[in-house]
């Protein structure tokens, strides 16, 4: 464990081959190795699964599994026994899944699933994780931890690398925490608290204070900015949803309830095949995301890197593009006001490194989606729809963002919240919109619920099955 | 030093620098430039003529592939362009007058336009893959040009059309300002509005761009336009040059050393970042190239493989894969190896 820069990632690039080791020794059964590429820490039985899938989605589910390493017959790639053998590192992970289906059709959490039986299909050893659930919800994460319980019961050492101390204290046996590139030092789990453990993470900084609950700053008879009435599209029927100005409304469901569906229609980016939008009280139809911004409703992806950051331009390109997109391509924003536009946001957002000129990509995950935000927020957006902001960002940066979400409300944005943590969910919102197969089930006051109740009420535990 | 050595165009300048001080070493003459009538003549100043059309074709290529796009077609709108421009001044009544020629170049001009917005309307509107897409047209626009000059080669005889090619303007060839002044609109329409950029965003991260409220298609749509706009152009050049139009001749395989040119000049062929200096120079090299191969007498039959491995040397020269290999060489020579990065320290807030 470590905080955003601790050395992860890095420690984890060194074991696995991916970076050279400057100096240093590294041991594997009591022999010094070398690892030139991530190809001979494989063949050393050492396998990793990064944070950011990095699987091929064009090819299928088989290929990928066995990508580099392909069964051969005559000197010609067996295709039979490549599916068997996808199969079998599947069904060992017990997921069931065509195997020649393309992996681009299928959700991130189901293409994590299948990067894990990627690592686990070779003789592994050493099983390096690299933040694995950072897209799954709980359910998959429970699937998740059986299987490398099962891989540790047969001998293999599995290095975990998680933001999530619930995961780390319900999996872990030691916990090395790492703070800006050095070892701070490796305990037991059961050993130790876990307000020693973020101690240990921070160093001497110390541990603020508590996100406040947020309290509801619409009065009751507002009108909502935009509603949705027996909303459908793709994954999602029949929804009734309201966005008020000055609240946030969080969004709970299992994966596949439709949660990214609903935040999709709502912004113009899926065709609604039936039913009403209205912003403020007129009827509208968004022919796309450049009609919704037009309205103000701006819509963040999950999908940080696919769909969001534009990896290899500027952060201050990245922060002003939106704008300019919306200002059109004549009317150019002059490169002093641009400039002075995406310092002013990366200052208020405290992005960091805080390089107007430096390529997006290379920021943290953290950090990529502050800048993200910048682009939505300079938009002045009225409402802002956000698909798991949080998610793969360390727990200091999480609090930076639901903490800004919150500031954003209290002066009068109305926001949707979309997270698989329920505990986020309930913290950040004021109200709680539970989906369920494509359909509201419920939307309550967030203080009525607890992570309990709301787990019940997302599972539909109490015999409510949609 | 180390700002000029790091600079995205130092390879291919040094390139062609190094092609230059090459030429002039074993031709003596190739740097002299002498005045006759009031004209400039020279190998650089040639260099600069011939170098008009694939320039041309080669700017629209860069934004074309800028959007992750390739234009194959280039070389087919050229020949059904000059056909048009060509066709039209043979029919007129009198081929020499000034107002034909314009005209002739406005048709000309505008067939390109058609093809281009052909190009991306198949690509954005249908979705076609920029290769298939533009291979129709690379494929059946030569036919066309053929059924509009009826099979033969049309040749015209028209003063002032020969100027476009030929002329020259204040000392200069007239070919150049044309070359200059596509080098400058296509960089201020570029760079001074905001299209480089959102150019660029589609290029780099289509869905992510949409989503942000960018046009993509757009964007995409108008580097078909424009690629097809200026291979018009180019094709208007090409017929002035030999006053025909040759419509198996005209352009031919001009597509793939546009497409080189782009390379050279430091442009992704994965879309995004593109450098329209960067284009021009790879031009320049490409141009250079030829009129070496030319002059060192080299067989026809085995000029290509010398253009071949000239092209080679310098694509190896710029890999930044090369690059690293080297700078580790020499860190291990010299026993060293790089600092550790400097952890970036945070505050953050965090609740237990």
């Amino acid at each position: 464990m470590g905080e955003n820069g601790a050395g992860k990632s890095t420690l984890v690039k060194a074991i696995t081959g991916a970076l050279p080791l400057a100096a240093g020794v590294m041991t594997l059964d009591g022999t010094p190795r070398t690892f030139r590429s991530p190809v001979q820490a494989q063949r050393a039985g050492i396998s990793s699964v990064y944070q950011e899938i990095d699987l091929l989605p064009n090819l299928s589910v088989a290929e990928n599994i066995c990508l580099g390493r392909e069964p051969r017959r005559y000197g010609l790639v067996d295709w039979k026994g490549m599916r068997e053998r996808a199969r079998s590192a599947l069904d060992s992970l017990g997921v069931d899944l065509d195997v020649t289906s393309q992996l681009g059709i299928h959700s991130l959490a189901v293409q994590q699933l299948v990067a894990i039986a990627r690592a686990v299909s070779t003789d592994v050893r050493v099983l390096v994780l690299d933040e694995p659930t950072s897209s799954l919800d709980a359910d998959e994460c429970a699937e998740l931890f059986r299987v490398v319980r099962r891989l540790r019961d047969r001998g293999a050492a599995i290095l975990f690398v998680s933001h999530f101390l619930d995961q780390v204290y319900e999996l872990c046996d030691r916990v090395t925490v790492l703070r800006d590139g050095r070892l701070v030092g490796e305990y037991l789990t059961r050993e130790l608290l876990r307000i020693d453990l973020v101690a240990a993470m921070l160093g001497d900084r110390h541990i603020p204070r508590r996100l406040a609950t947020g309290l509801r700053v619409a009065g009751p008879n507002e009108p909502p900015y935009l509603s949705a009435r027996g909303l459908t599209a793709t994954g999602i029927r029949g929804a009734d949803v309201d966005l008020l100005p000055g609240e946030v409304l969080g969004v709970a469901g299992l994966l596949g309830s439709g949660r990214s569906e609903l935040a999709r229609a709502v912004t113009g980016v899926d065709r609604i095949q039936d039913g009403v939008l209205r912003v403020e009280g007129s009827e509208s139809s968004f022919s796309g995301p450049r009609e919704a911004i037009r309205l103000g409703v701006v819509y963040s992806s999950e999908n940080r890197r696919t769909e969001g950051i534009i990896s290899e331009l500027s952060v201050a390109d990245n922060i002003t593009l939106a704008l300019q997109a919306e200002r059109g391509v004549l009317r150019r924003l002059p490169e002093t006001r641009r400039r002075e536009l995406a310092a002013s946001w990366v200052e208020a957002l405290d992005i960091r490194p805080a390089d107007l000129d430096r390529p997006a990509g290379t920021l943290s995950g953290g950090n990529q989606q502050k800048v993200l935000l910048a682009r939505m927020l300079a938009l002045a957006p009225r409402v802002l729809v956000l698909d798991e902001p949080t998610r793969g960002i360390v727990v200091g940066a999480t609090l930076e963002v639901q903490n800004l979400v919150r500031e954003l409300a209290d002066n009068g944005v109305a926001v949707m919240f979309i997270s698989v943590e329920l505990d986020e969910v309930l913290r950040v919102g004021n109200r709680v919109v539970v989906l369920h197969s494509g359909r509201v089930v419920e939307t309550l006051p967030a203080e009525d619920l607890t992570v309990d109740s709301l787990t019940a009420l997302v599972t539909g535990a109490d015999g409510d099955d949609g | 030093m180390a700002r000029v050595l790091g600079h995205r165009l130092f390879w291919p300048v040094a390139a062609l620098l190094a092609l230059v001080v090459l030429n002039a070493a074993v031709r003596p003459g190739f740097v002299r430039i002498t005045v006759r009538d009031g004209h400039l003549y020279g190998a650089l100043v040639d260099i600069l003529r011939q170098s008009a059309p694939l320039m041309m074709v080669a700017l629209g290529m860069t934004l074309v592939i800028a959007t992750r796009g390739i234009d194959l077609s280039v070389g087919a709108v050229m020949a059904v362009s000059g056909a048009v421009a060509l066709t039209f001044i043979d029919r007129s009544a009198d081929p020499g007058a000034l107002g034909t020629v314009l005209v002739a170049i406005a048709a000309g001009v505008a067939v390109g336009v058609v093809l281009g917005t052909w190009n991306g309307f198949l690509v954005t509107v249908f979705g076609v893959q920029p290769i298939v897409a533009t291979l129709v047209l690379m494929l059946a626009g030569r036919g066309v040009a053929l059924l509009i000059t009826g099979g033969f080669i049309t040749t015209v005889v028209s003063p002032p059309y020969k100027f476009v090619a030929s002329g020259f303007l204040l000392g200069l060839p007239f070919a150049l300002f044309l070359s200059a002044a596509a080098i400058a609109v296509v960089a201020i329409v570029q760079r001074r509005t905001a299209l480089g950029l959102l150019t660029e965003a589609v290029g780099i991260n289509p869905e992510a761009s949409r989503l942000a409220g960018v046009r993509s298609q757009g964007i995409v749509f108008t580097a078909y336009v424009a690629s097809g706009a200026l291979a018009g152009l180019a094709g208007i050049l090409y017929s002035s040059n030999i006053m025909a139009a040759d419509a198996n001749a005209a352009g031919e395989f001009i597509e793939l050393y546009a497409i080189l040119a782009v390379v050279l000049g430091r442009t992704s062929l994965l879309g995004g970042k593109f450098s329209i200096a960067g284009t021009a120079v790879g031009v320049l090299i490409i141009q250079t190239l030829q009129s070496t191969v030319l002059f060192l007498g080299v067989s026809s039959a085995q000029s290509p493989v010398f253009f071949a491995f000239v092209v080679v040397v310098v694509v190896v020269v710029q890999s930044p894969q090369l690059h690293r290999r080297l700078s580790r060489l020499s860190g291990r020579r010299r026993g060293r190896t790089a600092p550790p990065a400097q952890p970036a320290t945070r505050d953050l807030e965090v609740s237990a």
